[in-house]
């Protein structure tokens, strides 16, 4: 990675009071504020100089924050407008676009202006991402893009998506790739919600006929798409795996003793009770080894250790939230039956308060724990493989023309 | 509560230490020897073990001759016994017997007994359960009968560690102060001990008949919540023993499925033997969570150590029993024989989770802690 100059934290608290004495966050919107924290370089520090940064360590942006928010009751973009924007198109904006792009792209990702989306999943290509089969065809300068993506949030808000494409179908899966921005605006665009379990829609499908893209609008050269996205889906698989409680009992848990103590009296019968006590107990149990885990996980990193015990968050979780779940519901018992929310189809309005509305939503919301940033299935290959060291599958896709691959 | 698991580099020198010392002196040969012996143990090997290792008295104060440590080493050290099978006297002298004197028992008994103990002089053994079957306090009911200014014992007490070859019993029962601890040694008069005879031959098991026999109480007054918390120490020492076993279990399992070839590739590359290898590895990393947080709770007094310990007891118990027979399944036909030692864990497995009370009893006690 990149050197970083050095910076005293106190001369950076300087500077973001410089910022604060210009323009004051609980005095201005979002986007008028950060667009002078862009300018002063403290919008990322780890940026260089004239793209949101100062070229400092990354730790420090904690300390920008900290400074901000130690003076104002307000601090804008937290959480951000754009996750995706900050956490993916940012970082390889930077990395792999042209000066002109990053000009262009960085300051509206940061203050908010332009939301962002991932365009790499497609109805056939789910864990086997790098099979993907969206064309996209040079012509002149531009490329024309034909293909379906799927699984996209905020699609349907965003300015720009993050777009892989297949380049070239007569080289094996990995080589033919190439990454794009693509402006979402474009003609030959369309964006529908796509409905889920729960009769919301948090996601979309994205529909791309005859998309014209510049062609400085790739990032990386041409076949080298996967090796840009790789980044991405690791931040993705990380940020979805490291939830978990952070306190004893919190958290999910905390729902589920609660709907268990608040059981119906009488309901039971004296079997039925102690059965469903060690299922709770069990539940309990399991949400606590998450949190021990995930304690000893950080105590290893911090020690520059790490093992195995980071690996294995995501699989776990989506096991052990996928049972407490299904647990919820039986001991809701007969008044699990009644769906109070109705399934009207419409866009996500986030999770429901009520304790039992939650149980219910979450029964259904948590059946996509296993599937989404990598199955189950996929991630008991990863321990696996990369943990246990055991070998892999043979693969009849290794070494064969893309298009030669047979597929669903 | 949040605890700090951050074992330090002398740990990991004593985990070293203790891993070398056991390759060489409780090899799978040294155990299948030991195992088929009444005594259940190699005394050179022990000797060794309290004198130069310095282990039988690992609990012990320096003052009377032992390590100073505490249960965070303790459970390094029963992780890498249980990883080895090692065939000693440990759990019931250097575990149990060791943290009842320091909790439930006078000045002088303690002095004494410590002092044998920590030089392997000494072993000893606690003897909690009775033929009623519980695991649980009330579950003991042997009551010790007031005679001559001293006490005599008519009773049974079952499944007691090393039972038959301990040189001191510690006996669990009660009196006009309510729980107490008697001490009896051996050649008691009126004492019969019976090796029983084990699913598990590495760790033996004896019973223990008392006919009106002379026990000398050393404690005073009720000792329910001490007693408590010594069973509760050994649960988490036992856990930390069960990962030890549980881990070996993953790497044997591994270790074949790299190596054995069927319809011409290693069974290791099939999915239905790396997926159950992938969750054996998530079961063994959640009750390394589980050990490391009870030893480290009971080292630091925490006081949700009596939640934490039964968690990590009811955990350990199930995670170990399904490595080890996944790890018979692993080796087919080859995990199944004599030859192999697949079944020395397996049953070391069994009976580690029913020893103190099985996995539903622990989470029976955790349930009851919490208020489920």
């Amino acid at each position: 990675m990149a050197e970083y100059r050095s910076m005293s934290e106190e001369e950076l608290r300087e500077r973001v009071r410089a910022l604060l004495a210009e323009v004051h966050p609980e005095q201005v919107d979002a986007v008028g504020f950060r667009q002078k924290q862009f300018d002063h370089g403290l919008a990322w520090v780890h940026f260089p100089e004239g793209h949101g940064g100062l070229g400092l360590s990354p730790k420090l942006n904690l300390v920008v924050h900290d400074e901000i928010a130690r003076h104002s009751k307000v601090v804008h973009g937290d959480p951000p407008a754009s996750v995706i924007g900050i956490g993916m198109g940012a970082p390889v904006v930077l990395t792999y676009g042209s000066e002109e792009m990053k000009k262009r792209l960085l300051p509206k990702i940061f203050t908010g202006e332009e939301i962002w989306c991932q365009l790499f999943s497609e109805p056939s290509a789910g864990s086997d991402v790098a099979g993907l089969a969206t064309s996209a065809v040079r012509d002149g300068d531009h490329w024309i893009v034909n293909g379906q993506k799927v699984w996209t949030t905020v699609a349907h808000l965003s300015r720009w998506g993050m777009l892989l494409a297949r380049t070239n179908p007569d080289v094996p899966k990995h080589d033919g790739l190439s990454y794009f921005v693509l402006d979402m605006h474009a003609p030959g665009v369309e964006v529908r919600p796509l409905y889920q379990i729960t009769g919301e829609a948090e996601f979309n499908e994205v529909f791309m006929t005859d998309v014209r893209i510049p062609h400085d609008h790739m990032l990386g050269k041409e076949g080298q798409g996967w090796r840009v996205a790789i980044t991405t889906l690791m931040n993705e698989r990380v940020a979805i795996g490291g939830g978990g409680s952070k306190r004893k009992g919190g958290g999910a848990t905390a729902q589920l003793l609660k709907l268990w103590r608040e059981r119906k009296p009488g309901a039971l019968s004296p079997g039925q009770e102690a059965i469903l006590r060690d299922r709770v107990t069990r539940s309990y149990i399991d949400n606590e080894l998450l949190r021990l885990t995930a304690q000893r996980a950080r105590a290893a990193q911090k020690a520059g250790n790490p093992g195995p015990e980071g690996s294995v968050a995501k699989l776990a979780q989506a096991e052990i939230n996928k049972r407490m779940w299904e647990l919820a519901l039986d001991v809701l018992g007969g008044d699990g039956l009644a769906f109070e929310a109705g399934y009207e189809l419409r866009q996500s309005a986030g999770r429901p308060q009520n304790v039992e509305a939650l149980a219910k939503y979450q029964f259904l919301r948590s059946r996509a724990n296993s599937i989404e940033g990598g199955t189950s299935e996929i991630m008991r290959n990863i321990l696996g493989e990369r943990v246990l060291g055991l070998p892999g599958e043979p693969r009849v896709d290794k070494d064969v023309a893309w298009k030669e691959v047979p597929r669903s | 509560m949040s605890i700090d698991f951050s074992f330090t580099e002398e740990h990991d020198e004593l985990r070293a230490t203790v891993r070398a010392f056991l390759e060489s002196h409780s090899d799978e040969a040294a155990v299948r020897e030991q195992m088929s012996t009444d005594r259940g143990y190699d005394p050179e090997v022990w000797r060794q073990l309290a004198e130069q290792m310095g282990l039988a008295g690992l609990l012990i104060p320096e003052e009377h001759g032992g390590a100073g440590m505490g249960c965070v080493e303790l459970g390094v050290v029963m992780e890498e016994m249980g990883r080895a099978l090692l065939c000693a006297p440990y759990l019931g002298t250097a575990v149990f017997a060791t943290n009842a004197l320091q909790h439930c028992a006078d000045e002088t008994t303690r002095k004494e007994l410590l002092v044998g103990i920590a030089a392997g002089r000494t072993t000893a053994t606690l003897a909690h359960a009775e033929p009623n079957g519980r695991w649980d306090l009330a579950g003991i009911e042997l009551q010790a009968k007031a005679a001559d200014g001293g006490f005599t014992l008519s009773g049974e007490k079952r499944w007691v560690l090393d039972g038959h070859t301990a040189d001191v019993m510690l006996v669990a029962a009660r009196s006009d102060e309510g729980l107490s601890l008697f001490r009896v040694d051996a050649g008691a008069s009126g004492l019969v001990r019976t090796l029983v005879p084990t699913l598990d031959t590495t760790r033996k098991l004896a019973s223990l008949r008392f006919d009106r026999t002379p026990a000398q109480r050393v404690s005073t007054g009720d000792q329910s919540e001490a007693f408590a918390r010594v069973l509760a120490i050994g649960g988490a020492a036992l856990a930390a023993e069960q990962v030890g076993g549980a881990q070996k279990c993953l790497e044997m399992a591994v270790d074949y499925a790299k190596t054995r070839l069927q319809f011409g590739r290693p069974i290791g590359s099939y999915q239905a033997i790396k997926h159950k290898c992938a969750d054996m590895l998530v079961e063994v990393e959640f009750a390394k969570s589980a050990a490391y947080a009870a030893c480290f709770g009971a080292a630091g007094e925490a006081e949700d150590f009596l939640e934490t310990a039964a968690l990590a007891k009811a955990t350990c118990s199930e995670v170990y029993f399904h490595a080890a027979a996944e790890n018979i399944q692993i080796h087919g036909g080859m995990g199944f024989t004599w030859e192999l030692p697949c079944h020395l864990y397996f049953k070391r497995a069994k009976a580690s989770d029913l020893f103190l009370g099985d996995a539903a009893h622990h989470r029976e006690v955790l349930a009851g802690l919490v208020g489920i």
